[in-house]
């Protein structure tokens, strides 16, 4: 199959500029990606949050053995509030968690099962920007507790693993979403928003409280 | 009971999908501060058609519905025993109704209980009151704030915080440095001061419970609840933590009597969703 080399567009989030990208993710597209960019994504979004990394960093389950393809996903960290009904699975709500919780796990689940993009809120540390950039890959931050405004862009809930073990907040869900926000706050070249604003505000606190160093 | 119960039900509805409206307020002041077509200016603007979609909709607003805390005011003569009965079953009938997200899960077992139902699950203060009537106060707070929240123990060196109050203000802003933009700021901060670790925790939680535009009735903490506020907004880690004038959008502070050994200050971090809700019976 002939991949298109580019699928990152201009459209709006909000009234701003924004790009459009297309599920699932080259190397190139999120080489195309730099810090500060605001995105739309449609597609496919696979969601795993605590358990999930857990389970994939210590089990290692062979990429068959997931019901889904992780390759050129976008990993959501996001623990959703999902009811049951006659038709199938109905997403009611489904914001980000924090992110930082599954920093140890991260850089050896991008590398083992090629995620393309890692999405949550409050941005990662060094291990993980440092995969972002061996393995091309990116961090998106998507708004911070607007649970039902992003429902609203995830159009059906096409499949769940380890529903049973985990939880309807820890399970493996699979979204089909369409123009779902987010920025792009860690980029495959090795910038992090994170580290920029955690830097400068340390420099306001040491001012604030007079520190000496 | 079975009145209070289905009012219980409508109480976690309500603070689900409504948030307080002085919180909301609070949020569209921070939203006409930020600079046009920055990203706290874009992501307050979806935070606060989140709140009106989630109100309209009657959808929780954010899907960690959190850990259910009640503050309860009971009056004399009245049966505890009762009143938490029909709290936990209010809390089973809601976790379907509204829906919650199950988040009760078993430290034996690992395994999520399914309604929200456990081992100190939902969390529930009694106080027994002069008053003839039950006061029912419920807070959902999120957990990613809940991780970042923080207890010092004063003297603490490194952050060169004495046993005053210019210490508890130390202590506030390097909670919230700490805290970067993990929990899901503009934050509303309770500050608790007093003699024991669980009595601080519990008193900066309380403070959580006040209005944004309270002032504090001692005039003393009112200027540290002001300075720290105009301090925290000095950071720059801003809506999401992306950069931004708003960090916080309120700091609260209440105080116990200390044992001449301790000084202990906890700063309970809460997201901008700090989800209220009360009912007199």
């Amino acid at each position: 199959m002939v991949e298109k080399k580019f699928k990152v567009q201009s459209s709006k989030l909000n009234g701003e500029e924004a790009k459009t990208i297309k599920l699932p993710l080259t190397k190139n597209d999120v080489l195309s990606l730099n810090v500060g960019d605001r995105v739309l994504i449609s597609g496919q979004l696979i969601t795993g949050r605590d358990r999930i990394h857990k389970f994939l960093f210590n089990e290692r389950p062979r990429i068959k053995e997931i019901p889904f393809h992780l390759k050129g996903a976008v990993l959501y960290h996001c623990g959703p509030i999902i009811r049951k009904t006659e038709d199938g699975f109905k997403l009611i709500a489904g914001g980000p968690t924090t992110s930082i919780r599954v920093e140890m796990y991260e850089h050896q689940i991008i590398s083992d099962y090629g995620i393309r993009a890692v999405m949550g809120k409050g941005g990662m540390g060094r291990k993980t920007l440092n995969a972002l950039k061996g393995n091309g890959c990116v961090y998106l931050h998507t708004i911070s507790g607007a649970a039902v405004y992003l429902a609203d862009r995830i159009k059906k809930v096409v499949g769940v693993w380890k529903l049973e073990d985990f939880g309807m907040a820890e399970a493996m869900w699979v979204f089909d979403v369409e123009g779902f926000p987010a920025i792009v706050t860690m980029d495959a070249h090795g910038r992090s928003l994170h580290e920029e604003i955690e830097k400068k505000s340390y420099g306001e606190l040491k001012r604030l409280i007079g520190f000496q160093q | 009971m079975s009145r209070l119960r289905e009012r219980i039900v409508k109480l976690y509805r309500e603070a689900a999908t409504s948030l307080p409206q002085d919180v909301e307020n609070a949020l569209e002041h921070a939203y006409e501060a930020e600079k046009g077509g920055s990203i706290g200016k874009i992501a307050l603007s979806a935070i606060l058609e989140n709140i009106r979609i989630a109100r309209d909709t009657e959808r929780p607003l954010c899907q960690d519905t959190g850990v259910p805390i009640f503050f309860v005011r009971i009056p004399k003569g009245q049966s505890h025993l009762e009143l938490k009965d029909t709290i936990v079953e209010a809390t089973r009938i809601a976790t379907k109704e509204v829906p919650l997200r199950p988040n009760a899960v078993d430290i034996i077992s690992d395994k999520n209980s399914g309604d929200n139902t456990g081992i100190g699950f939902p969390i529930i203060y009694f106080e027994e009151s002069h008053d003839s009537t039950f006061r029912i106060e419920l807070m959902l707070k999120g957990s990613g704030c809940e991780n970042v929240s923080q207890l010092y123990k004063l003297p603490f060196e490194e952050l060169r915080a004495e046993r005053d109050f210019d210490g508890v203000r130390r202590c506030g802003l390097d909670a919230v440095y700490k805290a970067q933009g993990r929990a899901c700021p503009p934050y509303i901060i309770g500050i608790g001061i007093g003699a024991s670790r669980d009595q601080v925790t519990r008193l900066a939680k309380d403070q959580l419970l006040r209005r944004i535009e309270d002032t504090n009735n001692i005039e003393v903490l009112s200027g540290l609840e002001e300075r720290i506020l105009k301090e925290i907004n000095q950071l720059g880690i801003g809506p999401l933590g992306l950069g931004g004038k708003t960090t916080a959008l309120g700091i609260k502070i209440g105080v116990n009597h200390r044992h001449p050994a301790s000084y202990f200050v906890d700063v309970s971090i809460c997201c901008w969703a700090n989800r209220r809700a009360s009912l007199t019976w």
